[in-house]
């Protein structure tokens, strides 16, 4: 390992001040950073360990009905709270579809919006890859690619964002809350990661030394009405190759009054198309009001050699994530296909 | 008075036991091969080549070196003395061809090819290290694609690893007409891409450089002797200098069943640096080695109106490295399973740029079964017939493909057995199944077949001093329960309570050993200990005969029986004589005897020797999205005799869960630009996990063999997971009507 310094941060101020500076990292879990080390790809010169920082390990309620995370809760604390779990279960099933348990009593949530993608050209140090050496190729398009983009994908990078808990952020229209030496700032989730670009080794709009104090969920849970669908190549213990965070409320006459939809494993950040969403509302949840939905969604996706199933397959999930909502009591755990 | 009965004398065999290094393995006490703690060790990490093909133009080890702890950088520049010949390369499990040379000379003949090894203090010093070496090469061209290089197919050479694993028999009967007069005809193809063993511990050896120049080496490997022998050949030293000890193998699956790259580092920096050396390859670098070869067969087969196969073509291609012909029995087995008169075998390897393939779970086996079984199904459906009944219609005691009859097949009985536990009577039709909710329901089965390989072996067995017994054999274990199993034979052959048997293993010092493979274990160093103990039965009895005082008369072998650490007299069993009588009267010496046991190939070799197995299986398939569970399967099993059920149990049930793996989840991507593999860790290549495996069952049926050895064992290991496969596609088949002719099925395909 190379040397490095590390510096124990116990507040936020003392966090971000020793931040400063390139090749300088946080730390919260470390399931991601430490093995991004270990594949010779991150080297950082100092680590600034954010596991002192009490005020970023709490739950608390927000005055306007939301819920502050903070950025230091493990994955599973956040996915077990009961706060969470009564008013934003589809949060809760969606974390509890990732990884292992192992990996999210480590795992932190503000960890979990910053993982890399999974591109197998990616983590491996001798391949060319524009994200992690811009300019060097992409052989993921003419590789194998079933992990990647159908959409929003760009000449120079197909990968996707691998998160399962940021496809349920963004159809909760989650806010993250940042700090900087410039001072705090509110990153709307859906802009929070970005499209590859010309500037694939970006992913997010984070700036360099910028902290994650917390991520701040709205009002509106929909707890009524919402599912969380992961599809993949085994059971358990794999990221998705297509997901799909569905949340609805239905009005009195049980029409669609709001919808959100959000898909993971198919671009390079939870993909949600607000005016797909649109077209739900006044409608009943039926399948015909969902493919079109889905056809919306979809709009303009293209895949390659062995990642184009996921067209169809992202049509046919969201027609089955709409009826799995409806009554999300008959769900199984691990947020596999039910009905 | 009441006489003292007799006790049973076949406690042991047959009897459940968990295995007794079980729960040192659970509780972490297994000292596994990178965790010896010899004095002053350092460690070495590997460097692996970064282009495929080419030779190396420079090593620039300056900012490496600069690295404290660094102690020595070891590649074909500096290095010590290596063989010059071939010969010096070879193990017992090294197919013809010339064995790949770690650190030669600064060709490099595939992807990730290990180049150079940092030795440091520490373990992390020298992965660092590793990292700073910069190594530049020339690049050549180089080609991994197997279906583009189809036209190079070529016949494999032939080396000792035929007879392990026959090359398929010459045509017979006549294909072509066969085949054109048939009514049922199916041809097709089938197709998987390489997979890994993937065995939880990584591979590792620690050298120890004695004082004296000798080598002890704890190594991970399936086999002590074979770690010896290469070793003693690579370096050009005495087998007597070259130790071997391995005791807890955190699983094989095939991959330590030639010495691995890390051996030879580490044997070559204790050599080169005097010094006790650890090399551990990391996860990434499990991948760096054979792997189950990619194979594309191809197959046609004819039945007729009454649903007999008539004729069969199998051909298969699978790819090998430029320098081994690596090779497996993949088209042999529907000759061996049905009567068919009218066959037409072929396989052919493709030699690219990549490592050598090797042995890996059921090797050839799984691969072949499945193209057939499925294919099986296939001709069942068109002609209307229940794939159970399609194969008892074809059912054989006698193996058409070489003239023999079995020396036992108890497959009819597992056919039947496994079909009652299933319920195989509710099968429906293809298609006909009611479905649960969005989910289609599919039945599928299969058949599976597998050698009962016999080889010689060696074993001591010694009567101690305290009058118990100690057994030694270099055999070592991944974990099936083979020490076990041998102790139960031993206690047994002597009538000893189990816990007076001590079994001493896995040192190569030991009495030399096959690997630990083939399902031949119990079979073979089984009837070596068997035999040695047996040897030493007869020298204690005949101490016991001239006795002071003649207390057995004139009894012979046969009159007495051997129990409880007695010998007693059948025809009154009130004269009994302890073996510790015995040892005072040999003046308090223990007694030892050596035996090689080997197989009698008069009595063998007029009979095919094979284990069988049937799996039924039930899938749901997602209609809507294709999803694919493995809801219950039963397997039932005719291995001959059933030495421990647990363990047996244990070693079907993991047979089972590898054919979930073959079937729906295992498969390494090789980028065919870069020409290496590319989902080398445990999260990207996908090994069944808990929530891909449903109900599974098992049952062993009764099966005599008293040709194939004296104990009437075959070996299990590996003929559970070949039906499993088959089966699933099946049920696949049965639930959606679709073939699938790829492996592993993913998302996507349905
Ligand atoms: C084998 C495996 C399987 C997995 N499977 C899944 C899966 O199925 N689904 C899924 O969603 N995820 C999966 N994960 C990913 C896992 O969820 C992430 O690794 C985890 O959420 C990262 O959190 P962490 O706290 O450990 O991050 P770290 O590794 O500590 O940090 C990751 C990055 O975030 C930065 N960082 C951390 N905290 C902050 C902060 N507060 N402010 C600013 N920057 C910060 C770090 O500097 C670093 O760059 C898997 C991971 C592994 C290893």
């Amino acid at each position: 390992m190379n040397d490095f310094a590390y510096y124990k941060a116990t507040d936020i101020d003392g966090a971000v001040n020793a931040a400063a500076g390139p090749k300088n990292n946080y730390i919260g879990g470390g399931t991601n950073l430490i093995d991004l080390w270990k594949y010779d790809l991150a080297h950082p010169e100092k680590l600034v360990d954010l596991n002192g920082i009490d005020e970023l390990k709490e739950i608390t309620e927000l005055p306007d009905g939301g819920l502050r995370l903070g950025a230091l809760v493990t994955n599973n604390a956040t996915a077990y709270h009961p706060i969470v779990q009564e008013r934003y279960p589809l949060l809760s099933r969606t974390i509890l579809a990732g990884a292992t348990p192992q990996i999210r009593n480590a795992a932190t949530n503000g960890g979990n919006l910053l993982q890399r993608t999974r591109c197998y050209y990616f983590y491996d140090s001798s391949s060319p890859c524009n994200k992690r050496v811009p300019g060097s190729g992409c052989p993921a398009r003419e590789g194998h690619n079933r992990l990647h983009a159908i959409l929003g994908y760009s000449d120079a990078c197909i990968a996707t964002m691998p998160s399962d808990m940021c496809v349920a952020l963004a159809a909760l229209e989650a806010v993250v809350r940042v700090k900087g030496p410039e001072g705090e700032r509110c990153i709307p989730f859906i802009e929070f990661h970005r499209l590859p670009g010309e500037q694939p080794e970006k992913d997010n709009t984070l700036r360099e030394d910028e902290l994650i104090l917390s991520v701040d969920l709205p009002a509106r849970g929909f707890a009524g009405h919402h599912t969380y669908l992961k599809l993949r190549d085994r059971h358990s213990y794999a990221f998705a190759l297509v997901s799909v965070a569905m949340g609805y409320e239905l009005d009195g006459e049980g029409n669609i009054s709001v919808a959100r939809i959000a898909l993971g494993g198919v671009a390079h950040k939870p993909w949600r198309v607000p005016a797909a969403e649109e077209l739900l509302v006044g409608k009943s949840p039926t399948e015909d009001q969902f493919a079109r939905a889905a056809e919306a969604i979809l709009e303009g996706a293209s895949g390659f050699e062995h990642n184009t199933f996921k067209i169809d397959l992202a049509h046919r999930a969201i027609l089955r994530a709409g009826a799995m909502a409806h009554d999300p009591s008959t769900q199984r755990p691990g947020a596999k296909p039910s009905l | 008075m009441s006489q003292p009965t007799l006790p049973h004398t076949q406690a042991e065999i047959g009897r459940p036991r968990r295995r007794i290094v079980g729960v040192q393995k659970v509780t972490g006490q297994a000292t596994y091969a990178a965790e010896y703690t010899p004095d002053d060790l350092l460690y070495g990490y590997v460097v692996n080549a970064t282009i495929t093909r080419g030779t190396i133009t420079g090593i620039d080890e300056r900012a490496a070196r600069e690295i404290e702890g660094v102690v020595e950088i070891i590649h074909h520049l500096r290095r010590p003395k290596l063989g010059y010949f071939d010969m010096q390369y070879s193990d017992i499990d090294a197919p013809p061809g010339s064995p790949f040379r770690p650190f030669y000379d600064a060709e490099i003949q595939f992807a990730e090819q290990p180049i150079a090894l940092v030795v440091a203090e520490t373990f992390e010093a020298a992965r660092y290290a590793a990292s700073l070496v910069e190594v530049t090469y020339d690049k050549a061209p180089f080609d991994v694609d197997l279906h583009k290089n189809l036209d190079t197919a070529r016949k494999p050479k032939k080396g000792i690893d035929s007879i392990l694993k026959p090359m398929p028999p010459d045509d017979y009967g006549d294909f072509d007409g066969a085949y054109a007069a048939a009514s049922a005809t199916y041809e097709g193809e089938v197709y998987h891409r390489s997979q890994h063993h993937n065995p939880l511990e990584m591979h590792a050896t620690i050298t120890v450089y004695e004082a004296d120049g000798k080598l002890t080496i704890y190594d991970k490997t399936q086999g002590t002797t074979n770690s010896q022998i290469y070793i003693s050949g690579v370096f050009g030293m005495k087998m007597s200098d070259v130790r071997v000890i391995a005791p807890f193998v955190g699983g094989g699956f095939g991959s330590g069943l030639r010495p691995q790259y890390q051996l030879v580092m580490s044997v070559m920096a204790a050599l080169h640096l005097q010094r006790n050396v650890c090399v551990q390859l990391d996860r990434e670098q499990m991948y760096t080695f054979g792997h189950r070869p990619e194979t594309l067969q191809r197959l046609r087969f004819g039945a007729s109106a009454d649903g007999k196969l008539t004729a069969v073509s199998h051909e298969a291609f699978a790819e090998t490295s430029r320098f081994e012909d690596y090779h497996e029995a993949v088209v042999n087995h529907a000759g061996m399973l049905y009567p068919v008169e009218n066959v037409h075998l072929e396989y052919k390897l493709v030699p690219l740029d990549r490592y050598s393939p090797l042995d890996m779970r059921a090797p050839g086996g799984l691969t072949g079964v499945l193209a057939v079984e499925t294919v099986m199904d296939q001709l069942a459906d068109q002609l209307g017939m229940d794939p159970l009944a399609f194969r008892l219609k074809n059912y054989t005691t006698t193996d058409v493909s070489s003239g023999k009859p079995y020396s036992s097949k108890e497959l009819r009985a597992c056919y039947e057995q496994a079909a009652e536990r299933f319920g195989w009577d509710q099968r429906k039709p293809t298609g006909k199944h009611p479905q649960r909710g969005n989910r289609l329901v599919g039945h599928g089965m299969a058949s599976g077949i597998w050698d009962a390989i016999m080889l010689p072996a060696k074993a001591t067995a010694r009567l101690t001093t305290e009058g118990k017994l100690l057994i030694q054999c270099a055999l070592n274990d991944c974990g099936q329960g083979a020490y076990t199993v041998m102790s139960q034979i031993a206690a047994d052959e002597l009538g000893l309570p189990f816990e007076d048997v001590t079994f001493e293993y896995a040192d190569s010092k030991l009495d030399a050993s096959p690997v630990q493979g083939g399902s031949f274990t119990t079979g073979v160093v089984g009837s070596a200990v068997k035999a040695a103990c047996f040897a030493l039965k007869d020298k204690i009895f005949h101490l016991a005969q001239i006795l002071d005082g003649f207390p057995l008369g004139d009894a012979l072998l046969p009159d007495v029986t051997f129990t409880g650490g007695e010998i007693v007299l059948n025809a009154d069993p009130s004269v009994r004589i302890p073996f510790t009588d015995i040892i005072a009267f040999n003046k308090g010496k223990a007694l030892e005897v050596s035996k090689t046991n080997v197989p009698n190939p008069f009595k063998i070799k007029k009979y095919a020797r094979n284990s069988h197995a049937a799996s039924f299986v039930e899938v749901e398939v997602d209609a809507q999205l294709g999803v694919v569970y493995v809801t219950r399967a039963v397997t039932a099993v005719a291995a001959g005799r059933i030495m421990n059920p647990q363990t047996a149990r244990s070693q079907i049930l993991g047979g089972m869960v590898w054919g979930i793996g073959m079937a729906l989840r295992e498969e390494t991507l090789l980028d065919r630009q870069l020409g290496k593999f590319m989902n080398t860790n445990l999260a990207e290549y996908h090994i069944p996990v808990h929530a891909d495996i449903g109900e599974l069952d098992v049952i062993f049926v009764e099966e005599k063999d008293e040709i194939i050895n004296d104990l009437g064992v075959k070996g299990l290991g590996e003929v559970g997971t070949i039906s499993m496969a088959p089966a699933i596609a099946n049920a696949i088949f049965n639930a959606t009507g679709k073939v699938m002719t790829q492996f592993p099925v993913k998302l996507g395909d349905l």
